[in-house]
């Protein structure tokens, strides 16, 4: 079935494979090869949207990327409804369901479509006046209206199920355009045997010529001389063609974004092909040939559906076979709009006028125009379009005033010249150019190592297009070390020409009719509803900046970023400001070029390969034995270990009591483990750690704190010295990659003349800690060549030989206040040694426990965690750790920073216990302390609790705080007030639990 | 993305591997412990924050895993040089007109 509006023997598509689609619930039939947009044109469709604003009926603008109204929503399944798609952009394929946006109830009748009368109340920069007061209203009144009437589209509602690809690539030179002179330029670097790569957004490589139907290549027409290069170019070992590939961002260093879209296009894309994929290309130099777009008239209802670009009539009709009217007026300031009238003519439609702003005109286009039979108008201006669903008709009169007339049309062509597409040289931070003569801005300085060819660089005619395009292609290959290619006849010579289309000029700003005074609706910006009177006011109002106008009116604020309309927005600007062009300037290029989705941004990266996932060796053990898991930054980490029956709190306290009668087993792997060796490591250790090391005997262990340069507590660990030259150092589980950069650090840029090297070596060795009365017993049968006797290994020592027959680095320690051993082994021995602990901890009643019961037992003992009880802002004093800085020494980082003045000062923070009142009441972590209840808010704040729990082993809540003068407020009273009520506390010392400290060896 | 020439790697390599580590030539005075509150404060405290050319140490964190220095500007974002830790500040930068 042919559409009404396909035109026999014209465009390129075979009629012969057909695809049927949907749009709001209608069925329409297209052809293979259509866009949505071309489909729906040949079906005489061109309402297709309600605009942002003053929900106007809208049609279809252009043929391309640039299309600022025509936005739906595909919709696949209901995971998969893409809101925002132009249709203009969207390839046809059967089954392709596509809805409307922005109206209800229905396209044909929107009831938003009242801001349109109410238009006065919406002029530029409502937003800014018209919610200001009063101020209540916006929570309540104001902001869930705006919110709920904003936005285009809606946004799917359930995860993405596609997936999405990402490369790296290199190339030499980068090719971006794949028009007449994208091609050009990539034949001519392809040549010399440099990498290329040529990307374009469209589907198919040409880029005008895909309407240009004057030009003529090597004999052929221009179209498909395009395709014979691309096959040409495909066939080369050294060069990637990428279609459907927008080039989104330019960045540093000739680092350009690309996304290529992968399967849109296809009915059943099936899963193994991503959506889209991001290639991250450096090249050695980059060819903007990015073309230009058309800018339309700027005049009174410019915006009915039908009222659509030249170049994309033309499109339409030469590439698709489509016409997109039957009675088609022309409006146009420049040639161009002639070569669309004169095409649609000979396809048998009929001109109803040209309506030409220019006076006497005169050229090859204009001559074949009239000798086909239009009628042309000189010196005229169409001062408004009616209709309102579709135009209907076009005024016409002489541009400076005087009696007008109405010719009925079902289209109107403009054409207000064509601004160079200069974003991505513009975002390389390339410096633009006014050019006064041709009224456009080009490129200037280039920032980096690219050049801009064609019709991006104001280049006109596709003769010279072609020249300057190959010239720079085989310039920039041969820079970027490719060898010379002086060449040649055949197949790799310079394409000629042998007949283009060439245009320029045109008009900036409001057409006649829309000019200073006149309040009609002429837009300049579609897609934000930005009119020529919008852009004036805001001038009057007193942005005189053009960024201030752009953010005032949002001109060229909208997904297009303003592709048609910033120049017209900047020339109306500036001739209300009464300042040349490149006085007002123009707004800054950002990327990407057009909508980039989230899902290729993030690619790979979520799910479970959003972030990695450490696990320790014996993490298989712990979800068999029914662990609860915590995430601690990577880590996933054993939290408690419930019972049949327990809850949390249950098995905490079970867990706590276990450890302190009996023993409990704990997996320690994930703090942090730096080997420090050298002749010099007690040195460095002496620099990096508050305390002493020099004396320390091989086999003896020392509790370590290290500062930052400013005084305060930057981690802490037990530190091990194996040898006389080596230090077996344990960190913060969060801090050891900062720790490791920090001595790096000092080691590499302080202290270079320390002959010391430094070992990770976290995932080297898994850490069982074995804790309570029974711990020795527990080990000692499975332990060879160490006395663990109390005399040959006390508290705080070290020793080395095996365990389970593999070697052991067997620290004797405590973090529970209990006598204690952590167990180092190999990590891949970790789950057996483990489970050998394990069956022998049975014989003694032994728990396995977790992270929360660990926090407990620490606390009950007053032992710091660092980065809970302390925050950056915290000095060894404050901690009550003043024990562990050497007296002695003259040097160690933060040594200077502690005596600083503040940090000396009297009433600081200090660490200190904290009980309740009522033993039953456990403190909220992070709550605010106070002197007095009664005083007025905002009371005064002296502290905070840091660390809260229910201590079984106690039978009461402890915790502990930061205290302005803490430890001079031993028994006072101080309340933290909660919201539901005030908590009375008492100041106590940091132990809760065995405070002569006689356990450790119990 | 930037590139960043590592000099100890002697190649260019993505930002990615790198990790700024503030200005660069900023020693730690050897008898810290002595130094008065004035001085303690240049060392510690100021920093420069010049439009244009900045001297600052980076390391190649994720590749080598040394620290260097390197000169950059902060108008352009362009790196002018790399050099190694330990090196003298350099007297001319390439491309200078001096």
């Amino acid at each position: 079935m042919n559409a009404a509006f396909r035109i026999p023997g014209a465009g390129r598509l075979s009629q012969a494979k057909t695809a049927s689609f949907s749009f709001d619930d209608k069925s329409y039939t297209g052809i293979d090869g259509d866009t949505l947009a071309s489909a729906l044109l040949a079906n005489g469709v061109h309402l297709v949207g309600r605009s942002f604003k003053y929900h106007r009926p809208r049609g279809f603008l252009s043929a391309g990327a640039e299309e600022p109204n025509a936005l739906v929503q595909i919709v696949r399944d209901d995971a998969r409804k893409t809101p925002n798609v132009r249709a203009t952009v969207q390839e046809l394929y059967d089954g392709l369901t596509a809805r409307s946006q922005n109206r209800w109830p229905s396209l044909a009748f929107d009831v938003g479509a009242v801001n349109d009368l109410a238009s006065p109340m919406f002029s530029a920069g409502f937003y800014y006046k018209t919610f200001m007061w009063p101020k209540s209203a916006w929570k309540n009144l104001y902001e869930p209206q705006i919110r709920s009437a904003a936005g285009l589209g809606v946004s799917p509602d359930r995860p993405d199920p596609d997936h999405y690809a990402a490369r790296y690539a290199h190339c030499d030179v980068l090719v971006l355009g794949g028009g007449a002179a994208g091609i050009a330029a990539a034949l001519a670097a392809a040549e010399t045997g440099v990498r290329v790569i040529l990307a374009d957004e469209q589907a198919e490589f040409g880029g005008s010529l895909r309407f240009e139907s004057g030009a003529r290549i090597d004999g052929e027409n221009g179209f498909a001389w395009a395709q014979a290069a691309i096959a040409r170019l495909k066939a080369m070992d050294n060069v990637r063609v990428l279609s459907r590939t927008t080039a989104f961002g330019y960045y540093a260093q000739n680092f350009v974004g690309l996304v290529e879209r992968v399967s849109d296009h296809l009915k059943n894309p099936g899963k193994e092909l991503a959506r889209e994929r991001l290639w991250q290309v450096r090249a050695k130099r980059v060819v903007l040939a990015t073309g230009a777009i058309e800018r339309h008239m700027v005049f009174a209802n410019n915006d009915r559906p039908g009222v659509m670009l030249a170049s994309a009539a033309r499109t339409y009709l030469n590439h698709y076979g489509v016409a997109v009217g039957r009675n088609v007026g022309v409006y146009t300031a420049n040639d161009s709009a002639y070569a669309a009238a004169i095409d649609l003519k000979k396809a048998g439609v009929n001109i109803a006028a040209i309506v030409d702003l220019r006076d006497n005109p005169s050229g090859a286009v204009i001559d074949e125009a009239r000798g086909l039979g239009i009628e042309i108008n000189f010196g005229r201006a169409v001062v408004s379009a009616g209709g309102k669903l579709r135009v209907s008709s076009m005024t016409v009169q002489p541009k400076n005033g005087g009696g007008g007339r109405t010719i009925p049309v079902d289209a109107i062509l403009m054409s207000a010249g064509w601004t160079p597409s200069v974003h991505l040289f513009s975002q390389s931070r390339g410096k633009v150019a006014f050019n006064e003569e041709t009224r456009r801005f080009v490129p200037g300085t280039h920032a980096q190592d690219c050049v801009s060819v064609g019709a991006c660089n104001g280049t006109d005619g596709l003769d010279a297009t072609v020249d300057e395009a190959y010239a720079a292609g085989a310039k920039a290959a041969k820079e970027a070390g490719g060898k010379d290619s002086s060449v040649k006849a055949g197949k790799g010579a310079k394409p000629k020409v042998d007949a283009g289309e060439s245009w320029s000029r045109g008009m900036l700003g409001a057409a006649p009719g829309a000019g200073p005074g006149t309040t009609v609706k002429a837009f300049v910006d579609f897609q934000n509803d930005v009119t020529a009177k919008d852009i004036r006011q805001a001038v009057h109002e007193g942005m005189h900046s053009i960024e201030h106008v752009k953010r005032f009116t949002t001109n060229g604020m909208a997904t297009d970023q303003g592709k048609t309309s910033n120049m017209h927005g900047l020339a109306i600007a500036a001739e209300v400001l009464d300042k040349p062009i490149p006085q007002v300037g123009l707004t800054t290029f950002r990327a990407p070029y057009t909508p980039v989705t989230f899902g290729s941004i993030v690619g790979h990266a979520r799910g479970a390969l959003f972030d990695p996932t450490r696990r320790t060796a014996t993490h298989g053990w712990a979800s068999a034995h029914g662990a609860v898991f915590e995430d601690v930054g990577q880590w996933k980490r054993a939290w408690y270990f419930p019972k049949a029956g327990e809850d949390m709190h249950a098995a905490v306290n079970r867990e706590c009591v276990t450890v302190r009668k009996t023993a409990g087993l704990f997996d320690a792997s994930t703090l942090g483990k730096i080997e420090v060796v050298g002749p010099d490591a007690a040195k460095f250790m002496e620099l990096l750690y508050t305390n002493p090391w020099e004396k320390l005997e091989p086999g003896r262990c020392r509790y370590g704190i290290m500062l930052r340069e400013d005084g305060f507590i930057y981690d802490d660990g037990v530190v091990g010295r194996l040898a006389q030259d080596r230090f077996h150092v344990t960190t913060t589980t969060g801090g050891a990659p900062r720790v490791m950069h920090h001595m790096e650090d000092y080691l590499q840029t302080e202290f270079p003349h320390l002959n010391v090297w430094l070992t990770s070596i976290t995932e080297q060795w898994a850490v069982i800690a074995v804790q309570g009365p029974k711990s020795r017993e527990i080990i000692a049968p499975l332990v060879e060549g160490i006395d663990m006797s109390d005399e040959a290994m006390p508290h705080m020592s070290v020793r080395e030989g095996k365990i389970c027959g593999v070697p052991t680095r067997l620290f004797r320690m405590s973090f529970t206040g209990e006598r204690g051993f952590e167990v180092n082994v190999p990590a891949d021995y970790g789950e057996a040694v483990w489970e050998a602990l394990w069956a022998e901890g049975q014989k003694h009643g032994a728990t396995a426990y977790g992270t929360e019961t660990m926090h407990v037992l620490r606390a009950e003992k007053g032992y710091i965690i660092v980065g809970q009880d302390t925050d950056g802002t915290v000095t060894p004093n404050d901690a009550a750790l003043d024990w562990a800085v050497g007296k002695k020494k003259t040097d160690f980082v933060g040594i200077r920073g502690m005596m600083r003045a503040d940090l000396v000062a009297k009433g600081r923070k200090q660490l200190v216990g904290l009980k309740t009142t009522d033993p039953k009441v456990v403190l909220e972590e992070g709550a605010q302390i106070v002197e007095d209840p009664k005083q007025a808010i905002p009371m005064k704040m002296i502290g905070h609790v840091t660390s809260s729990y229910w201590s079984q082993n106690c039978g009461r809540s402890i915790a502990l705080a930061l205290v302005a003068g803490g430890r001079d407020r031993m028994g006072q009273t101080l309340y933290v007030p909660m919201p539901n009520g005030t908590i009375e506390v008492e100041v106590t010392g940091m132990v809760f639990v065995d405070e002569k400290g006689e356990r450790l060896n119990g | 993305m930037l590139l960043i020439r590592c000099p100890y790697c002697e190649e260019e390599r993505p930002e990615l591997e790198f990790r700024n580590a503030g200005e660069a030539h900023i020693a730690r005075p050897t008898n810290i412990a002595g130094e008065s509150d004035d001085d303690f404060e240049k060392f510690f405290f100021i920093r420069s924050n010049p439009k244009g050319v900045i001297y600052e140490r980076w390391r190649h964190i994720h590749g080598c895993a040394r620290f260097f220095n390197a000169v950059r500007d902060t108008v352009t974002d362009k790196f002018v040089m790399t050099y190694k830790a330990g090196e003298p500040k350099p007297a001319k930068l390439p491309g200078a007109s001096k």
